[in-house]
């Protein structure tokens, strides 16, 4: 694999080039925290930052997107009837997206490209995305991508990775996207022999220094109505508030409303986030509703995550460690405690099985 | 790539009233764009989202048989925001579908089979199109003795009347129509729920039979002992569910009953899938 040196002063200039062929996304600072933010006016990404505090998924799923617009006035040919809302899928990159929030959009593109149905909206961004991915030197406490399927120089889903080398940047070239990207910003200077070891010993230095875990290898195996019914779900879900932020600022979490928005006599119909902790979620017309309490949406989400994913695509489980909902849960309800419980969980003796 | 949440523009071509409380009323629509009809080729037991413009999307049930061809019906209770502004509409206004949705009763696995059909109250639609699509002269022969037990409130609260008592006429499909209670000294039919007229009524469980039920929760719940008690294995029960449902593709996630989907992989589940899943339906 191609690996490009790039020095850090020809890091700005390059990225202003790219800038006339990309739409340019990345964490900048704002009051206290960082966020995702399109890069105008030559605003430089700032790669200093740990992680963002929202994941970066609104760059190609964003949070209210409006799919057709529509007319209700009788006097025009086509009212009421759903016209296609103009979109923008020219090229754009993201700098500085982590492995972790990278690998994520992997997952959630199970979700919106199944074989018998593509989400277009979904699909379009992403594939106008390119994605440069810095890799993680320090991680969070909170973090356990390690034993989530991913990791601090994890490559999956990125086209390019970035390694900070003191005075320039390893980008180890990934996908053709990737090294269109790299030659749109001018940088082609060819790394020395050894940057792929030096990139590896930079991964293993990174890696050690993860030390919170989840085990998952029992999950797969363990009966679904039995987890189900465990009895701990009363303990996981007590705290709970079902504020969602665990569902917002997860980089995994795809779930969404349709709403009909209209003013006077026109209006659109857009596609919104919604949440599983919502009681609205899933409430019937009749007000039945299935997951009618709180410990049905917490054991929703956790099931889901941890064991309807896992079942169903076999690709591991439905969390790529980034510790957001770990850090932002105002109850503290932590995923990698739970998933210890569901994972060490036996239908019999259960009592004894958790910790 | 085809964009899966933009509805077909159809035209409502006719609105009946179904029933004496006015709640349900049937909808008969026509392709604004008739090689759309094509497009939207669908099989008994499978659903669509009526687009209201303006107000949102329902998941209801196609209540026509594949076989009757030049439009579509749906029969609608009236509840929430978009079905009570939908029963304010008028022939001739423009409205959309998108669809067809979900899975079928299993056609395929009855051909040669008795079918025991088992309805309740206005959770008779996908029923009634298959009881139609059943009955069209090519598929009859496809199928041994057909029973249908359905039941209501009372004699005003069934569904349509007039096929019902045109099926009652027939020999090739045994009708046991009954109604909770009724004052109606001219009703000709059963009396009592529908539990009790399937434990008299419903033929002998065998490999040869398969019974479909639909209807609301607390029909089932006292139907599935009686299919039980007469010996109808699990695997031979079929069963249609409903959720509350947004997209009708599998990706708005709210709809799941553990990793399956009601709208994709169902709604049609046999007892035996269903026993492996949480019941949040």
């Amino acid at each position: 694999m191609k690996i490009i040196k790039i020095d850090k002063s020809l890091w700005a200039p390059g990225l202003n080039q790219a800038a006339a062929a990309y739409r340019l996304f990345g964490p900048v600072k704002e009051k206290e925290f960082h966020s995702f933010k399109p890069l105008t006016n030559g605003v430089q990404p700032d790669l200093s930052c740990l992680n963002t505090r929202l994941s970066p998924k609104a760059i190609i799923y964003p949070q209210s997107e409006v799919m057709f617009d529509y007319s209700l006035d009788e006097s025009r040919e086509d009212h009421h009837q759903m016209r296609e809302a103009a979109k923008d899928y020219s090229p754009r990159a993201v700098i500085g997206i982590r492995p972790c929030d990278a690998k994520a959009f992997e997952l959630v593109r199970l979700n919106f490209d199944t074989p018998d149905y593509q989400d277009p909206y979904w699909l379009k961004a992403y594939e106008s995305t390119t994605l440069i991915g810095l890799g993680c030197e320090s991680p969070c406490s909170a973090c356990f991508c390690t034993s989530a399927g991913c990791g601090p120089y994890h490559e999956e889903g990125l086209d390019v990775l970035l390694a900070d080398a003191g005075d320039h940047y390893l980008a180890k070239v990934l996908t053709e996207k990737g090294a269109k990207f790299l030659a749109a910003g001018g940088w082609k200077t060819a790394a020395v022999k050894e940057a792929d070891q030096t990139i590896a010993a930079m991964r293993q230095t990174a890696e050690k220094k993860i030390t919170s875990f989840v085990p998952t290898d029992n999950l797969r195996s363990l009966p679904n109505n039995d987890l189900y019914s465990a009895t701990f779900w009363e303990d996981v879900s007590f705290a709970c508030i079902n504020c969602g932020t665990c569902t917002y600022s997860c980089p995994t979490c795809w779930c969404f409303d349709i709403q009909d928005e209209t003013r006077g006599a026109s209006g659109v119909r857009m596609k919104n986030w919604d949440s599983c902790m919502f009681p609205l979620f899933t409430m019937h017309g009749t007000g039945h509703n299935p997951r009618g309490t709180k410990l049905h949406r917490v054991r929703q989400r956790f099931m889901h995550k941890l064991k309807y994913f896992v079942d169903k695509y076999d690709r591991g489980i439905q969390c790529v460690g980034c510790g957001r909902c770990v850090r932002l849960c105002p109850v503290n309800i932590d995923i990698r405690r739970v998933a210890v419980m569901m994972n060490g969980f036996a239908a019999s003796g259960e009592a004894c099985a958790i910790e | 790539m085809q964009n899966p949440y933009l509805p077909y523009p159809v035209r409502i071509d006719d609105i009946s009233v179904e029933t004496e409380d006015k709640n349900l009323k049937t909808f008969k629509f026509v392709f604004l764009n008739p090689a759309d009809e094509q497009k939207f080729a669908y099989k008994a037991g499978q659903f669509a989202e009526l687009s209201v413009t303006g107000k949102g999307e329902i998941p209801i049930g196609i209540a026509s048989s594949p076989t009757e061809k030049g439009f579509v019906k749906f029969t609608v209770n009236k509840v929430g925001l978009v079905s009570s502004f939908l029963h304010a509409m008028k022939p001739g206004d423009i409205m959309g579908i998108r669809g067809p949705m979900g899975n079928w009763y299993p056609w395929e696995r009855m051909e040669g089979k008795n079918v025991v059909i088992i309805g309740g109250g206005f959770a008779f639609t996908t029923l009634r199109s298959s009881i139609v699509y059943m009955l069209n002269p090519e598929n009859r022969k496809k199928f041994k003795d057909i029973h249908v037990i359905y039941g209501a409130r009372s004699p005003g609260m069934l569904l349509y009347r007039e096929e019902l008592a045109a099926w009652e006429r027939r020999d090739d499909i045994n009708m046991h129509i009954t109604v909770d209670a009724t004052s109606d000294p001219g009703w000709k039919y059963n009396v009592g729920f529908v539990p009790a007229v399937t434990e008299k009524k419903a033929p002998p469980a065998g490999n040869d039979t398969y019974a479909i039920i639909c209807g609301p929760p607390i029909m089932i719940k006292f139907t599935q002992p009686v299919l039980d008690k007469l010996g109808y294995p699990h695997d031979k029960i079929i069963m249609s569910l409903e959720n509350r449902m947004k997209c009708g593709i599998g990706m708005c996630g709210r709809c799941n009953i553990g990793k399956e989907f009601v709208c994709k992989d169902g709604p049609v589940f046999t007892l035996e899938q269903l026993n492996q899943t949480p019941r949040e339906y």
